[in-house]
């Protein structure tokens, strides 16, 4: 029988990290995830698994941490809450651009500026469609429960070193917050230098005699070779979006009317299922698990079946940008939300699908 | 016909006084003729070689002239966003205790928009070396303000002459993190004369040393030209650096652990 423990979400990033095996988190305090690196610290994972925890001066600092581990070939981590992930932005995109896996986890508050300190989903825009300057994406996984949290940190990693490519885990405020059962796994030994230099011989590990010397960069200043090196960014995020969609469906199979939400919001649009469909009203939810690549294929198909869409978002409309453009407009697609730090009710959200799309 | 006469049939191991070191690849500079980013670099170079450590080198490289110095240099390199080289280096020095972990930053790469995580890296005393080139100006973006242009100094952003009622002072860097209890050797070098060249080279050497010993940052500042920002010719470039450069910011070692005293 698995280990079972009530924990925080943010709790529940610290611990998968260090079980997942995780070489080192570099990490600034925000609220609301300091849990993660106060977690840390208090478990001292050096002495568990030899992982290196270092809290740095700042968010700028500690992303670049992350790319100089990550280039490396280590598996390496950050997290912040959103005035912090924007101050990560220009890491990020440098990651992105030298090719580099890391796990990168945003519990989300409101904004714009400093905001609020209580959870939202406006940081939609900035995870999916790139955030830094240049033309990349992030793999962007987004989960609804403390359980989640805890399995997407083993499955980032898996999937940025799939790619080479960033990954992060778009959370919020709630659900970093909130405390739940979560099933523990079994602890991974962290990879050995041999396995690293196997595995990634691309890291700058110390040039040897059998091979030419590494580098790890984003820089080429010849037009023609950085023209392609970004057909090549292209072509590899074409495979991950043929490759790596993951969404849930809760009661699609008869729905007349679809919600589509993700993390917090998809967990309160589940009661609202509940209150419409003793209504008689038939609607069902598709859950993007995947925010990047996003499950446009679906929903494309869901639209034939289905007469109308609302996309439930803490935010002032983001996601639903990308569901009109799945649906191709062929459907009404309308959006609700709350904004400021306000986590909507599942009765608003049946009072806006009754008014928007019935 | 006579046999070609090449290279090694005339540089012999009795008759060698020198030689580039292999580590220094063999391709054009991008550097312009008469600066001292070259000659920085083959001491580097040489001090890797002699102690033997290509394999278990890390270098970062920094944004500003020497971005491209991993196409030079015949180690592992990684190439840092503007000012954040020392951030790398920590995070890849406490990942690999092991290797001998480097920086090799400009002025305005390590003394302004990389201030904190100079500082930072400084003061937590990561196990590193930093190799900070200082000549006064940013070369690559071509010859605009450094944090070290010195006061009345002509640039392309202070085309009067550096005013410093207006445009602040020249930060030396090197005095302040001297200052902290994280840096275990702090120097400041340069790289125009062969005396020059040879007491650099031991202070890096030195500074590479010291990362065995796991006593914070060793610290190498050298004091170089730039002859194309300062719109001179090499030689007046050299000379106008020892007349102006080095009053402000003093050769000499800052620094220096009791035990190597």
């Amino acid at each position: 029988m698995k280990e079972l423990r009530l924990m925080k979400g943010n709790e529940a990033i610290a611990e998968a990290a260090i079980r997942a095996g995780v070489d080192g988190y570099f990490g600034y305090p925000i609220t609301p995830q300091s849990e993660v690196l106060e977690y840390l610290m208090s478990e001292q994972p050096e002495k568990r698994t030899g992982m290196v925890v270092l809290q740095a001066e700042s968010e700028v600092a500690a992303i670049n941490m992350v790319y100089g581990g990550a280039a490396t070939g280590k598996k390496v981590m950050t997290s912040s809450s959103s005035p912090g992930i924007s101050l990560k932005q220009e890491g990020i995109t440098y990651i992105a651009g030298a090719e580099l896996p890391c796990l990168i986890v945003n519990v989300v508050r409101g904004g714009p500026g400093l905001g609020t300190i209580q959870p939202a989903q406006s940081d939609y825009f900035q995870s999916v469609k790139g955030g830094g300057h240049g033309d990349y994406k992030l793999i962007v996984l987004a989960p609804s429960s403390v359980q989640e949290m805890y399995d997407f940190v083993d499955l980032a990693f898996t999937l940025a070193f799939k790619y080479r490519n960033p990954a992060l885990i778009l959370s919020d405020g709630a659900i970093g917050q909130m405390m739940e059962k979560v099933e523990i796994s079994d602890q991974k030994p962290r990879w050995t230098n041999e396995e690293i230099i196997k595995m990634s011989p691309w890291a700058t590990t110390g040039k040897t005699p059998d091979r030419p010397h590494n580098i790890i960069t984003s820089l080429d200043l010849d037009p023609s070779k950085q023209e392609k090196f970004n057909h090549k960014l292209q072509a590899k995020y074409k495979e991950i979006e043929k490759n790596e969609v993951r969404f849930e469906e809760i009661q699609t199979k008869d729905a007349e009317y679809l919600f589509v939400a993700y993390g917090t919001s998809s967990r309160i649009c589940q009661k609202s299922i509940q209150m419409a469909r003793a209504k008689g009203i038939k609607v069902g939810l598709l859950r993007p698990i995947t925010l990047f690549p996003f499950p446009s294929k679906r929903l494309f198909e869901l639209s034939k079946q289905v007469k109308g869409i609302l996309t439930v978002e803490m935010s002032a409309g983001q996601m639903v940008e990308d569901v009109k453009l799945a649906v191709k407009c062929s459907i009404p697609v309308e959006h609700y939300g709350r904004m400021g730090g306000i986590i909507p009710s599942p009765a608003e959200v049946l009072t806006a699908l009754e008014q928007k799309i019935l | 016909m006579a046999e070609k006469i090449t290279t090694n049939d005339i540089v012999k191991e009795e008759n060698l006084v020198f030689r580039k070191t292999p580590l220094f690849i063999d391709k054009p500079l991008s550097y312009c003729p008469g600066c001292g980013h070259g000659v920085a670099h083959r001491l580097v170079l040489e001090t890797i070689e002699e102690m033997g450590i290509q394999s278990e080198t890390i270098g970062v490289a920094p944004v500003g002239c020497s971005v491209l110095a991993y196409e030079f240099m015949d180690i592992d390199m990684q190439q840092a966003a503007h000012g954040r080289a020392p951030a790398l280096a920590t995070a890849i020095k406490r990942l690999h205790p092991e290797k001998f972990v480097f920086t090799y930053q400009g002025d305005g790469d390590l003394a302004a928009i990389g201030t904190a995580e100079t500082i930072h890296a400084c003061n937590r005393g990561e196990n590193i070396t930093i190799i900070f080139i200082n000549n006064g100006i940013y070369g690559m973006t071509g010859g605009q303000m450094a944090p070290t242009t010195l006061p009345g100094m002509k640039s392309s952003t202070s085309p009067y002459g550096r005013d410093i009622k207006t445009m602040g002072n020249p930060l030396k860097i090197t005095e302040l993190v001297a200052q902290l209890p994280g840096t275990y050797y702090v120097t400041r070098q340069a790289v125009h004369t062969p005396g020059a060249v040879r007491k650099a080279k031991k202070a890096i050497r030195m500074a590479f040393e010291n990362q065995k010993l796991n006593k914070g940052v060793s610290f190498v500042e050298i004091v170089s030209n730039c002859n194309s920002g300062w719109k001179m010719e090499p030689v007046q470039a050299n000379e106008w650096m020892v007349e102006n450069m080095f009053p402000f910011f003093p050769l000499g070692d800052i620094k220096v652990p009791a035990e190597q005293k």
